[in-house]
């Protein structure tokens, strides 16, 4: 299937750019004309995906960071993150709940949000080369005539 | 991200005003702390009825302050959260936590 809008950016792994990427996402996202929780589902899935990218993708340069968004027919959307990073050496250690390697003050959620917060969740990474994150949700259309 | 500190009979109350993500948390966490420790309050208040958005990192803070007021035989309280942060505090296991406004908890 084709995607009737896409976007993409890239950025550099700075936390500034954590606002930036939600808004840029909602921003794009404005003209299916989602409802106030889908917005804000999928402004809090990318805030986890962002912020895990600039925190243990990136932990010791800031490296880019690559978002891409694509609109279907239906309402689906798809959203991935993507960095040159370290990579995961163990996702299914890594997505489980609590599990963080950051320090205090880091809840160990942010697999465990993005899950709940999009219906579906997937994580590709490769040691030393980096990760993928693609998030997908689906928007109830509303409007016609896109 | 602003905060805002007030102080009333004993309860130093944080207002947070704005987005609160992983850039924002650290100073945050910082003004808080040095303000609970300075006031010798024993209540803490997070209020978050100007709180436009919240991800995990709101949480890694809550968990901080609930740590750090208990440690102090304080309490916690956190009010007016937002359906969206009630969301994803439920997700976090906060709800068991004796924090929410809602239950009326002995003065």
């Amino acid at each position: 299937m084709k995607p009737i809008n896409e976007m993409k950016l890239t950025f550099p792994s700075r936390s500034a750019n954590e606002g930036f990427a939600r808004a840029a996402v909602a921003a794009f996202l404005s003209q299916l004309d989602p409802t106030v929780d889908e917005l804000a589902d999928l402004r809090t899935a990318v805030s986890e995906a962002v912020t895990n990218v600039i925190v243990h993708a990136y932990p010791e340069r800031i490296g880019t960071v690559t978002l891409t968004m694509k609109l279907y027919e239906n309402g689906q959307v798809q959203i991935q993150i993507r960095d040159r990073g370290i990579g995961i050496p163990n996702v299914e250690e890594a997505v489980r709940p609590l599990y963080t390697t950051g320090g205090e003050d880091r809840s160990g959620l942010g697999f465990t949000v993005m899950e709940a917060f999009a219906d579906r969740l997937r994580v590709h990474s490769q040691p030393g080369k980096g990760t993928t994150v693609t998030l997908y949700k689906r928007i109830a259309c509303r409007v016609s005539g896109r | 991200m602003q905060l805002e500190l007030s102080r009333e009979a004993g309860v130093l109350t944080a207002h947070l005003i704005g987005e609160l993500d992983h850039h924002a948390a650290a100073p945050i966490r910082q003004q808080i702390d040095t303000a609970v420790l300075s006031s010798r309050c024993h209540r803490l208040v997070l209020d978050f009825r100007r709180l436009t958005f919240m991800d995990s990192s709101g949480i890694g803070l809550i968990m901080g302050r609930y740590r750090l007021m208990s440690g102090q035989n304080g309490t916690l309280r956190v009010e007016n959260a937002t359906p969206q942060v009630e969301k994803m505090m439920k997700l976090a296991g906060l709800s068991r936590l004796p924090i929410w406004n809602e239950r009326k908890e002995p003065q």
